[in-house]
């Protein structure tokens, strides 16, 4: 299926009106003997058979339809409302491209609008943009923003070790040819204190995860004023599902707050397309990257929308725009704005607490069981460590055998955590899928 | 014809959702980290849903209409596609699952690359790029690896045609180089003189369009290639224009040695209003080592009775993560179905039918729209949309009147190097009618533009709504709404 609808009568008019006898005849200057390869491709199959084939690979994953999981890390298994793919399946949504012509494009344009307003509310921002590529990629956005915002006069940034390894690994990859020191997560034992100690003159941005990757939840608001004193920018990294019961960022005095928007209404999907959260104050507005939706009129007075401070893009700065971004994540901050919408206030702390009780819940049962100990030391939100008698591999394995996805082996990227287990618990939890869990590490540690 | 926002919909106390109630005994919640309020909406389900599909029906949109936007591909998006993407074992895998688990996926992402390799000429493809202009980045950081690697440090400049996209030079200066701007000769193609003049030992490579921005095949592009491969640099490919190759010629043998693809735009995945989209980048040989990873190979041949198994390897000399995850494996998903359900022969009869469109519209329009650049285009062409008769008359205006017509209008002003530019690009999927119906209304408003200007001034005039106030969005600033205050009784 090729999905073009020409008929050969069709073809031969259109040839003619164009003065050329065969389509072969339409390829101007390209070299001949590269013209027309022999591409070892496979041949079409018809929709039958690509459903058939898609289906058998569906099936040979494991998903979390079928088993508990308990695996986290940065993308997480939450209950996501019906209402939510029913609304991306609009073809009017889903088909459309970036709303340069706002006059047909206002359904965009105002979700976008909503979003932002949405996520500008839930951190205590002034302002979000339309979105970046995902939660790293939004964090890397954020160190070029306070690089920018001291014109490169200032070359260090400080990134807290508990900070998602992929989110600094992606940071480290965007700044390969910039010259810049980025320090502060050479061990995983760096505390808040810590990180203040080392902000200085030199300093451009300090950042920080909350919830962190561990799960652990602190007042940064001391953080965020040492990091001040020394005149630099402060970015924290959210789950904004948590801070559907977490005092927001902007009580710390953040400056920028990143996040993986996941946890708002996307599936899992391997690993995305997901959501990037920017949200920062309206005097970096103008520094910030990536599209932005504003409020204005029409020719008939309506209020209506249209993306606006486009000079600061590039298609019109060019190689002095704000960034390269030309995108958002559209349908992705769309589905993000019906969850919100859906969830509203009573919804969302709903949600976020029964992740918080389910949580402690398996924590503490986890705890009693004579080789395993919660390694977190103060306060968590859904995910916390355990420090396991014998290494996560082996345990995860075993745990299949009880229909359950364990947890995430920290031991891959701290040296100092081999053995513990990063554990996240959702409000798709049931106590019996926690107390399964509990018994099954129980008998796995006396296997 | 306005939709209230979210926040003036909203009642204390609706509720749209169903949630259990714990079934755990409750924990004291962390009293000093508590938020006071959140100021999100409160509706019911049923208001929540009108709401939104209310404004989708202010949309135009590739399933309501023609969408001839230059550059964009806006292709129709299948609908099997988008069953394949929710199919339980994609939508609902984790990505940091073991790889055993997850060999359905694996299997797709590895047979998608194999695929795009050999689609581009390439010995080697990344699909971790969320998207066009994070596929040109990634090219850039792997250009600039592989001169870091050869301890070639003088390396820092990047020749980009005053044709490209403006996320040429934006992605360059964000990779850490410098832009060295390369104007067109007469008949669009890269000024091989011109070139010639910069090519020397700070030239870490050039960024190619082709077939360029006014839809014309770079004529000179083996001169090109060679002559920057000559002075030590590479050559990178925009692949925006993929729609106009596939099975007509492999970027790789013309000698490009990194290029992106948009599988939003060729391989008919959704552009979803601005996103998500996806940007693999292919790369040659010598660049293999360079991509970002992980990238999925076959890292157990499997035996008689063992299938091979699929799993992520780092390349040596890997640039790093340029996203969390894998890339946008939903994209993948969607990119995957269509490319199967086309097969080898389908691919070539996209190219073919793209250029044959676009080439049908230019010689339909031409007499009455200016092309600057008129020889056989490819997949698109770009017109003037001005007339010295019409002064008063832009492309603007041009864009505003067809949507009255109840078509989406084509890119305007871009590229840069044509005066009130209309880059017009139909994709194969439309309809002679359709395109006829085209002609007829760039025909009817062009003889309104000399009989009738304000019919174009003011459009339009059939939409939902009339221009908007740019001006008054920038100054004033509006970009978030608060809850309203209720006040209290």
């Amino acid at each position: 299926m090729t999905y073009i609808p020409h008929t050969p009568a069709n073809r031969q008019k259109m040839l003619e009106a164009i003065g050329v006898e065969r389509m072969e005849d339409l390829y101007e200057g390209i070299p001949e003997r590269f013209k027309f390869p022999d591409l070892d491709l496979p041949s079409r199959v018809s929709e039958i058979e690509i459903a058939q084939e898609l289906q058998a690979y569906s099936e040979a994953n494991l998903d979390t339809k079928h088993i508990a999981c308990f695996l986290g890390a940065g993308a997480y298994n939450h209950f996501i409302p019906s209402v939510v793919d029913h609304v991306l399946r609009r073809n009017e949504f889903y088909t459309a491209y970036t709303p340069y012509q706002p006059e047909v494009s206002q359904g965009t344009l105002q979700a976008i609008y909503e979003y932002q307003s949405m996520i500008a509310n839930l951190t205590g921002m002034d302002v979000s943009n339309a979105s970046h590529y995902d939660g790293a990629t939004a964090l890397a956005e954020a160190v070029i923003l306070a690089l920018n915002q001291y014109r490169l006069k200032r070359k260090k940034v400080i990134l807290s070790p508990k900070i998602h390894p992929q989110f600094r690994e992606v940071v480290r990859t965007y700044m390969q040819g910039v010259d810049l020191e980025i320090v502060g997560d050479e061990t995983c034992d760096v505390d808040a204190q810590t990180l203040a100690d080392l902000a200085d003159e030199e300093t451009a941005l300090v950042a920080v995860q909350y919830p962190d990757f561990f799960g652990s939840i602190e007042d940064f608001s001391a953080l965020g004023e040492a990091v001040h004193a020394v005149g630099a920018m402060f970015c924290v990294v959210v789950n904004p599902l948590a801070l559907g019961l977490l005092k927001p960022p902007s009580e710390f005095d953040a400056d920028i707050v990143v996040g993986e928007g996941q946890t708002l209404g996307v599936p899992l999907a391997y690993g995305g397309p997901y959501l990037g959260i920017f949200a920062t104050r309206d005097k970096y507005v103008r520094k910030m990257a990536g599209r932005l939706v504003g409020e204005t009129v029409d020719s008939r007075g309506q209020r209506g929308y249209v993306l606006t401070l486009t000079p600061r893009e590039q298609h019109i700065r060019r190689d002095r725009a704000t960034s390269n971004i030309c995108t958002n994540q559209g349908l992705i901050a769309l589905a993000s704005a019906v969850y919100l919408s859906q969830m509203g206030k009573s919804g969302l702390r709903k949600v976020a607490e029964l992740c918080y009780h389910k949580a402690h819940y398996a924590a503490e049962e986890i705890d009693k069981l004579e080789d395993y100990s919660l390694w977190n030391q103060g306060l968590f939100f859904n995910e916390f460590v355990v420090a396991c008698p014998q290494p996560i591999v082996e345990i995860n394995e075993l745990l299949l055998d009880y229909d359950i996805l364990g947890g995430y082996d920290l031991g891959q990227c701290y040296q100092e955590l081999q053995n513990h287990m990063l554990i996240a618990v959702t409000e798709l939890n049931s106590k019996d899928d926690i107390d399964l869990l509990v018994s099954a590490l129980s008998e796995v540690s006396h296997e | 014809m306005s939709e209230p926002l979210i926040y003036d919909l909203s009642s204390p106390g609706r509720v749209a959702v169903s949630l259990p109630e714990p079934d755990v005994e409750e924990v004291a919640l962390p009293q000093d980290l508590l938020r006071e309020d959140l100021p999100l909406p409160e509706l019911s389900e049923l208001e929540l849903v009108r709401h939104f599909v209310r404004l989708s029906q202010l949309n135009h949109a590739i399933d309501t209409g023609f969408y001839p936007l230059g550059s964009c591909t806006m292709k129709y998006n299948p609908k099997i596609n988008e069953d394949m993407a929710r199919l339980t074992g994609f939508a609902f895998s984790h990505p940091l699952q073991d790889q055993e688990l997850s060999q359905g996926n694996l299997i797709l992402m590895y047979q998608l690359q194999e695929w795009l390799k050999e689609i581009g000429g390439f010995a080697g493809v990344s699909l971790q790029p969320a998207a066009g202009a994070h596929g040109e980045l990634t090219g850039l950081l792997i250009i600039q690896a592989y001169h870091r690697d050869r301890g070639d440090m003088k390396r820092k400049r990047i020749i980009v045609p005053d044709s490209a996209h403006g996320t040429n030079p934006a992605s360059t200066t964000m990779a850490g180089m410098e832009v060295i701007e390369l104007p067109s000769d007469p008949r669009g193609n890269i000024d091989l003189d011109k070139l010639r003049q910069v090519c020397d030992d700070t030239v870490a490579g050039v960024m190619l369009t082709n077939p360029n921005t006014l839809g014309l095949f770079e004529e000179h592009v083996l001169e090109v290639t060679e002559q920057v491969h000559a002075c030590g640099g590479l050559i990178y490919g925009d692949g925006a224009n993929m729609n106009a190759l596939l099975g007509v010629v492999c970027p790789g043998d013309l000698g490009i040695d990194v290029l992106h693809y948009n599988l939003h735009k060729t391989f008919s995945t959704p552009h979803g209003g601005g996103g998500p989209g996806s940007g693999p980048v292919g790369v040659c040989e010598e660049l293999v080592d360079y991509l970002p990873g992980p990238i999925v190979d076959i890292v157990d041949p499997g035996d008689d009775v063992l299938a091979p198994l699929f799993g992520f390897v780092a390349p040596d000399k890997s640039i790093g993560r340029v996203k969390a995850f894998h890339g946008h494996f939903g994209v993948f998903v969607r990119a995957y179905t269509y490319m199967r359900m086309l097969g080898k022969s389908g691919l070539r009869k996209v190219a073919d039918h793209a250029v044959l469109n676009a080439n049908y519209l230019r010689v339909k329009l031409r007499d009455t729209y200016h092309v600057p650049y008129d020889r056989i285009c490819m997949h698109e062409f770009v017109a003037e949309g001005r007339w010295e008769d019409a002064p008063d008359v832009h492309a603007l205006d041009i864009s505003k009147r067809l949507m009255d017509h109840g078509f989406h209008p084509p890119t305007n002003y871009f590229p840069l190097i044509v005066h009130e530019a209309l880059m017009i690009e139909p994709t194969e999927t439309e309809s002679v009618e359709t395109l006829d119906a085209f002609i007829d209304a760039m025909l009817s408003i062009a003889e309104e533009a000399h009989s009738n200007p304000e019919m174009l001034l003011n459009a339009p005039h059939e939409t939902p709504f009339g221009r908007m106030d740019e001006v008054k969005a920038a100054r004033d600033l509006v970009l978030c709404c608060r809850p309203v205050e209720i006040p209290q009784a």
